[in-house]
């Protein structure tokens, strides 16, 4: 992982984020977070609730502001790259906007970039084509499953080709086998687009079949564990989740899951 | 050609039928409750200044049919029914559409919104209908306008009120994902604040379409020309010509239910994406 044999897409040093900072409230969510993300790169990050993963994926997405630190987007301050549009967002929920149909929703992110109308639509429908849902453009999200609704967010993140794609908990509604399916198609989306993703996950074993890096963190204050290597083959499909390699990734995150949550429990008891 | 005219027709029967059974209950219930009604009039021989017979107001009614369509004859309960649809729908228009002005104009900035939400939602709580008396005295007892403000007061504040909620209670990561496009203003108010108030706004404009026409009729109760439903009320009723009474309050409810389904159509042409309209017409 040299830093200059490839181009460094995110860059956090020292990152600290103080919520209600001077008052009763004040709550540290993440403490000295270091980390470096190369351009290209699927990061997972993975830990129990209240250990910041989300605040990390919002700073870097310039929604909020670190209290202290350096962080760097494509070389840029968050701000700068966020008005550049770098970002392409995707929520749990998949945040459609209901009064528009599908392929309006993808557009939208074009309208307020002023695309002309001819692109707008040739670049929905190619999207929609990527995540499968060419029949579906004239639909309505109600119409749709979830699975698909979640489909249709991905496709609008990426309509506007941005450089980095944020992704909070995107399959964490979905059941089981929707979410599987998911999963491999977005690592076939990663593989063609070649983005770099940011992937914000509770899931051990979506977390080690999607990512090259799994940024194991914990709470109180947020901050992380260990930073796990993937080296899993690609391509990845549905056999991948049968190697034994990929069954020792799984044990090795969640014995570090385990031993963050351990020292919240003892610190739990000790005050009683 | 001829296969699609016919299958179409088809269908367009098939539509009605299915609507007439979709009715049906309501249709019975109103014709049932009408019959009751002229029989416990009958049965109980009650006088016809407490309650008349729904036929002798049908009557009364086709009377007045009759002298509105004849020429060189004037129908009062016809005469009245327009003006007071038009101080209705004067003081809607004007109450409504100042009430959605002023809360895309307020909402543009938190605090002015904030700051002026409480009192709205104050006024909103005033009976309104106790100005109509210094309304007759600013604009003239038989000018229109005196009761056109009365309705235009009443239907100003819920408008507002709710146009505002619509404007400001947006999904968080709707105006994040907003945010992530560097999204002007302009866009965010045109794209995101303005199609998340609309069923706001209906819902407003619903409530507001009914409070309209008792606005005026009230109003008209404090005093207006001998031409409007108000006046035609209290003065026939003082005659204790109670079929003529009750015709007028017929026609007042005609003009407010047909203002309501004209709302209701807009709102089924306007957000046909919304959750209470799916899967109809």
């Amino acid at each position: 992982m040299s830093a200059d044999s490839k181009d460094i897409a995110i860059l956090a040093r020292g990152i600290n984020k103080i919520f209600n900072p001077g008052s009763d409230e004040a709550v540290i969510a993440l403490k000295d977070i270091n980390l470096e993300v190369e351009a290209g790169e699927f990061i997972s990050l993975i830990g129990p609730s209240g250990c910041g993963k989300s605040t990390l994926m919002r700073l870097v997405g310039d929604l909020i502001q670190p209290s202290a630190g350096e962080l760097r987007v494509n070389g840029k301050a968050p701000g700068r790259a966020r008005l550049d549009r770098d970002y392409g967002m995707v929520f749990q929920a998949a945040t459609l906007y209901e009064w528009r149909s599908v392929t309006k929703n993808v557009q939208l992110p074009l309208e307020v970039m002023g695309y002309p109308k001819a692109e707008r639509q040739a670049r929905a429908q190619a999207m929609l084509e990527m995540v499968e849902l060419g029949a579906f453009v004239n639909h309505y999200p109600w119409q749709l499953s979830g699975g698909m609704q979640q489909r249709v967010s991905i496709a609008r993140a990426l309509a506007f080709d941005p450089a980095v794609l944020l992704m909070d908990e995107p399959f964490g509604a979905l059941d089981e086998f929707t979410r599987e399916r998911m999963n491999l198609e977005l690592l076939k989306i990663w593989q063609q687009t070649g983005k770099t993703i940011i992937f914000v996950t509770h899931s051990i074993s979506e977390a080690v079949f999607l990512s090259n890096r799994i940024v194991v963190m914990s709470p109180r204050p947020g901050r992380i564990t260990e930073i796990v290597g993937n080296t899993l083959p690609h391509p990845r499909d549905f056999n991948t989740r049968n190697d034994p390699a990929y069954h020792d990734l799984v044990a090795k995150v969640r014995d570090l899951l385990r031993d963050a949550h351990g020292l919240e429990w003892s610190e739990s008891d000790g005050n009683g | 050609m001829v296969m699609a005219e016919a299958r179409a027709a088809a269908t367009l029967t098939a539509n009605l039928r299915r609507r007439l059974t979709y009715y049906s209950p309501t249709i019975a219930i109103a014709v049932g409750v009408i019959l009751l009604w002229e029989f416990i009039v009958l049965i109980f021989d009650i006088q016809q200044f407490l309650l008349p017979k729904p036929s002798a107001i049908f009557a009364e009614f086709m009377l007045q049919v009759d002298l509105w369509l004849a020429p060189g004859e004037r129908s009062i309960l016809f005469e009245s029914s327009g003006a007071t649809f038009w101080e209705a729908f004067g003081g809607f228009f004007i109450g409504c559409g100042g009430g959605i002005l002023v809360a895309l104009i307020t909402s543009r900035w938190t605090i002015v919104s904030e700051a002026t939400m409480p009192f709205a939602i104050a006024a909103n709580s005033v009976p309104i209908i106790a100005f109509a008396p210094i309304m007759n005295n600013w604009f003239g007892i038989t000018n229109p306008a005196s009761k056109m403000a009365i309705v235009a007061i009443i239907v100003f504040f819920p408008t507002m009120i709710n146009t505002v909620r619509g404007l400001t209670l947006v999904d968080a990561q709707q105006l994040e994902l907003m945010r992530s496009y560097a999204a002007q203003p302009a866009h965010i108010l045109f794209n995101l604040r303005i199609p998340n108030a609309l069923p706001y706004i209906f819902s407003a404009l619903r409530v507001a379409s009914a409070l309209s026409l008792i606005g005026a009729v009230v109003a008209e109760f404090f005093g207006g020309p001998r031409a409007t439903l108000g006046v035609y009320i209290t003065q026939e009723a003082s005659a204790f010509d109670f079929a003529k009474a009750w015709t007028a309050i017929m026609m007042a409810s005609i003009i407010g239910v047909s203002f309501y389904l004209v709302v209701l159509l807009a709102e089924k042409r306007l957000m046909p994406w919304h959750v209470s309209l799916r899967g109809q017409g």
